[in-house]
């Protein structure tokens, strides 16, 4: 398996209060890897750091190339893709142009109309509001539609920040059906999740962060059983 | 006031009024891509109206020489902070694009001038000339400081104002001018008297606004400006970069401004600094669409430009402070009915 994108001693700091310490971790081409861990663990400073939105010391790399010096918008290029978790639609703007504005960062932009059928096969629902607001879609619609954009974009590596929060158990399971299946399109998935069951039976392997750093990372079919993570964030079953 | 006063001054005051209309719309496209409150459109406005006037009598227009200064500092710019970055190899796509290709355009004017080219060509000289300002006054001015508040963008933007107030005497010399009436057509509509101008100006602002709907509805680019207008962070997470959709509003701005200001040219007599009034004006039009809604900003436009006409029969003297007095109502009226969303508190 080659290596698709790894983080290496990577720390991220609001003013003096380091939020993500030392952190590495990798993600294998077509691998889903989760990041699991408690509210304020620092999660979500990780992804806006990989993504370029937050500044962080430390080493990242994609595909072979050191992302030191590329821009979000550079990232994006290269295929790597966040979903975040405010999803960060264009609310204003019909279902259908968010979903074609997914393709913005592409050059080639002559699949769109495929892209847009595939989108809509896997979410139905979106191809029934595609001339409807995206500020007007419930909450499990929204993040069809994040997803859906995200995908648009043709990446190679998928950021989802949260994918489940705030969402019905029946749409999380569609979500978590949705993640599972974008290992037959050879994308790899770095997924940040609170919902630690969900995440470990969809994932190949794990991270667990705490209070800003790794504490423990397995499979994710050992962490699963691991009865130190079942009383701490899978609810002892 | 009789009837017949009323409908020529009605008249007046809705081409009055699509003029600030289009700069209106300019103005609320720039500050919903930029944040930038863009005080100098009615310079840009003024500075297509000299230029036409200077291309009308034969000579090079001062805009040339404003232009090459201001591509020679954003291409120093530019290529400064590039080689800070240490991103040496974008250095010749960025000299292509700040210097390069308004030379180009400068070149392209210079020669075609030359010819003595008939009025329509003239005009498209005019409005070419004077697009590149305002997206290089951005990379010189707003690009280093593109993270600033809104209030700290607008001061610099004021005082953006008065500098190219100050450049436009340097380049464009103290002298008003007149540029020769587009049309000397005229018809009658109801026994009132309109005059081909106001036709062709209330034509232009509908054709260049219904120009700019079929832009973001049906083009990507289009669409990814209203998209970083909405939400500059999901924008960027596309790969939408915000410096560059501000390039591309800056110049479909100054298009607007630039046609407004050749619109007014043969009505109205132009000096280097007539454009302050203009934005002002504009300005309150986009106000009254809250800096946000292209309908509100030229509805709004509309309404000052017919205020403005009627105020102007009263009292001509008075007349920009009746118009400028509208603002504080509208303002009060605004802030009460805006109800402030929680997203907006995040920010």
């Amino acid at each position: 398996m080659t290596q698709m994108f790894s983080i290496e001693n990577v720390s991220v700091a609001y003013g003096k209060v380091e939020a993500v310490r030392n952190v590495s971790l990798s993600v294998e081409q077509g691998q889903i890897v989760t990041v699991i861990g408690p509210n304020g663990a620092g999660k979500t400073t990780l992804l806006m750091a990989a993504i370029g939105l937050l500044k962080s010391t430390g080493r990242m790399v994609f595909q072979g190339t050191d992302l030191a010096r590329i821009d979000v918008e550079g990232r994006v290029e290269r295929g790597l893709c966040l979903v975040p978790e405010k999803r960060e639609l264009f609310a204003d703007m019909s279902v259908a142009d968010n979903l074609l504005l997914g393709t913005y960062s592409l050059r080639d932009r002559s699949t769109t109309r495929k892209s847009l059928d595939d989108v809509f096969d896997r979410f139905p629902r979106l191809k029934e509001r595609s001339r409807q607001a995206a500020g007007t879609l419930s909450g499990g619609e929204r993040q069809m539609l994040a997803l859906g954009r995200a995908l648009m974009a043709k990446p190679k590596l998928l950021v989802l920040d949260e994918p489940s929060l705030g969402l019905a158990p029946l749409i999380v399971r569609e979500i978590f059906r949705t993640i599972a299946s974008l290992r037959s399109l050879g994308v790899s998935v770095l997924l940040v999740e609170q919902n630690a069951r969900a995440a470990l039976e969809t994932a190949d392997f794990g991270y667990v962060l705490e209070t800003g750093e790794i504490i423990q990372s397995g499979p994710a079919d050992t962490l699963i059983h691991d009865p130190k993570l079942i009383a701490a964030y899978l609810g002892g079953h | 006031m009789t009837a017949d006063i009323a409908a020529i001054l009605a008249i007046d005051g809705i081409a009055t009024g699509a003029v600030y209309a289009l700069v209106a719309i300019g103005t609320v496209l720039i500050f919903t891509v930029t944040r930038v409150i863009f005080i100098p459109f009615g310079d840009i406005a003024a500075f297509t109206a000299l230029t036409l006037a200077a291309l009308d009598a034969k000579q090079l227009p001062g805009t040339a020489g404003l232009v090459v200064v201001l591509a020679c500092m954003a291409c120093v710019m530019e290529v400064a902070s590039l080689a800070r970055a240490r991103e040496l190899r974008a250095v010749p796509k960025a000299v292509l694009g700040y210097l390069v290709l308004p030379l180009i355009v400068v070149g392209i004017v210079w020669l075609t001038m030359r010819f003595n080219p008939p009025m329509p060509v003239r005009i498209v000289l005019a409005l070419l000339l004077i697009m590149p300002i305002s997206p290089l006054l951005d990379r010189i001015v707003f690009r280093p400081i593109a993270d600033a508040s809104v209030l700290l963008l607008l001061t610099v933007s004021v005082a953006l104002h008065f500098a190219l107030v100050g450049l436009g005497l340097l380049f464009f010399g103290p002298e008003g001018v007149r540029t020769e009436p587009l049309t000397s057509m005229a018809i009658e509509i109801a026994g009132v008297h309109v005059s081909g101008q106001t036709v062709l100006i209330l034509t232009a602002a509908l054709v260049f606004s219904g120009l700019l709907f079929l832009f973001f509805d049906f083009t990507l680019i289009g669409k990814a400006l209203r998209a970083t207008a909405l939400n500059r962070t999901g924008a960027r997470l596309m790969g939408i970069r915000p410096a560059r959709a501000g390039t591309v509003a800056y110049l479909l701005g100054s298009l607007m401004a630039g046609v407004s200001g050749i619109l007014i040219a043969p009505v109205n007599t132009i000096f280097y600094d007539s454009g302050f009034l203009l934005g002002l004006k504009a300005f309150v039009g986009a106000i009254v669409g809250g800096m946000a809604s292209y309908p509100g900003a030229a509805l709004g436009a509309f309404g000052v430009g017919i205020i403005e006409s009627f105020a102007s029969f009263q009292s001509s003297t008075l007349k920009d402070v009746i118009v400028f007095s509208l603002l504080i109502p509208i303002l009060l009226w605004r802030s009460l009915a805006s109800q402030h969303s929680e997203e907006e508190v995040e920010e």
